[in-house]
């Protein structure tokens, strides 16, 4: 304890501990601690030893044993032969696919209907708060279970779903998922992917390069039809003249289901509607809180400069008011990650599902895979937080 | 110092209640609370379910029941807690119950590795596949490319991932938590195949509209001996739940019946059936018990085959008959060790 700063009082006392000012919050938040520290410790130590009493170790070993079993949806390679952390794996791909697929469409969903609640056509914002009202104030999970079953009752099963093709040969709707054709590589197709990654990178430039012109001289460029030229054209080219190296997989019909292509699963379109539908409720909500913020002002100025409504919302009043959407938003895509946890009252195999479920259940190991699924959650909710956080940084108002 | 009471005596609280954790003997720990607390599943004609006026019943409901009169001397003194095939093993391992009577399937990591104790096996099972008439598939080696409704969490999610990787087939797993849940997804053709053990295969198809319509294929690709089981290390409880369970299959053997168990008590020359009434010996003592726990216990349930015949024999819905479940003097595999 360095006393030199007092050099009026150099023998300290111990009772300035407490009577101090000085040193008062430090002994005061050093107690705190303490005592934060042993409750923890004591939690920590009562697990242990009640784990310990119903003779189970705590070993996370479990990790590397064959899993036994399947999974219907997954994004990487996997099969019954391999380990738990590979199902883990699988299910983290898949909490993560239909969390990313989720904000997205909330967030589309989520402004459009936010700015038609605020619109003058009074049918038009009516319809929109019943929607609002009606979704935000439903559970989510008798949501999620009402959009499966009506998924799996409306469409045909694949039997009949053959015979009613949504594009004949190539897109079909059943009542287990929806399939697509897919995509096989061979030959030189590097070349083409290289070329498509190429052109997206010339037509930012080029997006970039037209809006400065524009900055500079006021000449405004067809932008949007030269960058999807940007786009497609070399890209289409270069795929002729390699001899069309990406082919279609087209979806047959097998003996139970169709054969081939690309399968989406009911469970993860069913989570995927329920997710966006609830979620955009919120995102509208907040939305419509952002444009109200700004003042009435801005928008008549815009008017008074010639803007039409459209121009006025897109130009001045949703850039202003995304620095106040943003941080409620943040904390909205977290909440869409962790409800996507509710998976496993479809069927569809998330993190919970596997990790949380199946070989929680088949090893026993409660404490390793909850902990282990905690952590992940943790790390997923804040690596959204720091992207969201530093897109926040970059759209605040600057002090200029 | 006056200050630092309240972290001591919170200290001190969290001391103690990590202590309590170590409870006395089960037995005692039922007797003081004065009901049984036992796992059931959520509902599966025949082995537990809830009848009209709200009261459970069922095969393995009825066991729950004996183990309470052999006990507490009455048989409604217990609590039931459905439980899913995930929730089970947590409930069980926790506390929340005394004993899980819910179609478990006996395996070694369940015993070794889980640290449960099973009781002996209350039913033979195996495990079967359900599809439709329509399909028209008739063994289960035609099965390759299906969509399987399959409950997570059990035996049978392992065991359909070995058949048919071994027979060289695919398939595409649709988990579901529970059968009510199972049976909703395959009626609405989620999945072609209903798969779980051949009990309960019957007995998802007997609630069925038209049963007629599907049918169990002749392949059983798994042994499934279920049973009831409580947590290691409560010696004189297992020996409780496993006497009651071979008491019920002696009484089948000797022909002592709920009806005329007292009269066997009071007259019978065999001295096992006197042994086991408690009309002779100190049997029950050595359990902790009265003696005349099995009497009580098949007073209010009946022997083993009269529980069968109630809720999974022939003339019921769920119509199955008793096969290997039979008493090993009639040809099947229902065998107690002595009671001597």
């Amino acid at each position: 304890m360095s006393v030199s700063t007092v050099p009026a009082d150099t023998s300290f006392q111990f009772s300035q501990l407490w009577r101090d000012a000085r040193y008062r919050s430090y002994t005061i938040q050093i107690l705190a601690l303490v005592v934060a520290l042993s409750v923890a410790m004591m939690l920590v130590m009562n697990a242990v030893e009640n784990l310990k009493e119903l003779g189970k170790d705590f070993s996370f070993s479990f990790l590397f044993e064959p899993a036994g079993y399947d999974i219907g949806q997954m994004l990487v390679e996997y099969s019954s032969a391999s380990a738990h952390w590979k199902a883990a794996l699988v299910g983290l791909l898949n909490t993560l696919l239909v969390a990313f697929l989720a904000c997205v469409t909330a967030t589309i969903i989520g402004v459009f209907v936010g700015v038609l609640r605020l619109s003058n056509n009074w049918v038009v914002s009516r319809l929109m708060a019943v929607y609002i009202e009606g979704v935000r104030n439903v559970p989510l999970l008798l949501q999620i279970l009402a959009w499966y079953a009506v998924f799996i009752h409306v469409f045909p099963a694949p039997k009949l779903a053959v015979k009613s093709p949504v594009i004949e040969g190539a897109v079909y709707a059943t009542n287990r998922g929806f399939y697509i054709p897919g995509l096989t590589f061979e030959g030189s197709y590097q070349v083409v992917v290289a070329t498509l990654i190429a052109s997206i990178i010339g037509m930012v430039v080029f997006r970039r390069w037209a809006h400065q012109r524009q900055e500079a001289t006021g000449q405004i460029l067809a932008v949007g039809w030269i960058s999807l030229g940007i786009l497609v054209l070399p890209t289409f080219l270069v795929y002729f003249a390699s001899g069309m190296p990406i082919g279609l997989d087209y979806p047959v019909a097998g003996k139970f289901n169709l054969k081939g292509g690309v399968k989406i699963g009911t469970p993860l379109v069913a989570l995927w509607f329920a997710l966006s539908i609830y979620s955009a409720a919120f995102v509208a909500e907040i939305v419509r809180a952002g444009i109200m913020a700004i003042s009435k002002g801005q928008t008549e100025a815009a008017y008074a400069l010639g803007l039409r409504p459209r121009r006025t919302m897109s130009l001045i009043v949703l850039p202003q008011s995304l620095r106040i959407i943003i941080p409620p938003m943040i904390s909205n895509y977290l909440n869409i990650t962790k409800n996507s946890s509710l998976a496993i009252a479809v069927g569809y195999m998330d993190l919970t599902g596997t990790l949380g479920g199946i070989t929680l259940n088949q090893t026993g190991r409660e404490m390793e895979c909850m902990l282990l699924l905690m952590a992940t959650y943790l790390l997923i909710s804040l690596s959204i937080s720091a992207v969201m956080n530093a897109y926040n940084e970059s759209v605040k108002l600057k002090g200029r | 110092m006056k200050k630092m009471i309240l972290p001591i005596a919170l200290g001190a609280a969290f001391a103690a209640a990590s202590f309590s954790a170590a409870s006395a003997g089960t037995l005692e720990d039922v007797k003081e609370r004065g009901k049984l607390r036992c796992a059931v599943s959520t509902g599966l004609a025949g082995f537990s379910f809830t009848d009209e006026n709200g009261q459970w019943q069922g095969f393995d409901v009825d066991y729950c029941r004996a183990v309470a009169a052999a006990v507490l001397g009455n048989p409604d003194a217990v609590e039931f807690s459905p439980a899913t095939g995930k929730t089970r093993f947590t409930m069980l391992a926790s506390g929340e119950v005394d004993i899980l009577s819910r179609n478990t399937t006996w395996t070694f990591s369940r015993d070794a590795d889980l640290k449960f104790t099973f009781l002996g096996i209350s039913y033979f099972d195996g495990q079967g596949f359900m599809v439709k008439k329509s399909l028209g598939v008739s063994s289960a080696k035609e099965l390759d490319g299906a969509t399987v409704c399959i409950q997570t969490g059990t035996t049978t999610e392992l065991n359909l991932s070995d058949y048919f990787a071994g027979q060289g087939m695919s398939y595409e797993p649709l988990p579901i938590e529970t059968n009510t849940e199972g049976r909703a997804n395959y009626l609405a053709d989620a999945c072609d195949v209903y798969t779980t053990d051949a009990s309960g295969l019957a007995a998802s198809r007997a609630t069925f509209e038209n049963a007629d319509d599907h049918i169990v294929l002749p392949e059983i690709i798994s042994k499934e001996p279920l049973g009831p089981l409580v947590r290691h290390g409560d010696e004189q409880w297992a020996d409780i739940g496993r006497w009651v369970l071979n008491a019920m299959k002696i009484a089948e053997e000797k022909g002592i019946t709920a009806a005329n168990a007292d009269e066997m008590a009071a007259n019978s020359k065999d001295p096992e059936v006197k042994r086991l009434l408690g009309a002779s010996g100190e049997m029950g003592a050595s359990l902790g018990l009265d003696n005349d726990f099995a009497l009580v216990a098949i007073k209010a349930v009946g022997n083993y085959g009269e529980v069968f015949e109630r809720h999974l024999g022939t003339d019921t819905k769920v119509n199955l008959a008793r096969g290997l479940n039979a008493m090993w003097t009639e040809g099947g595999l229902q065998y107690a060790p002595p009671f001597r």
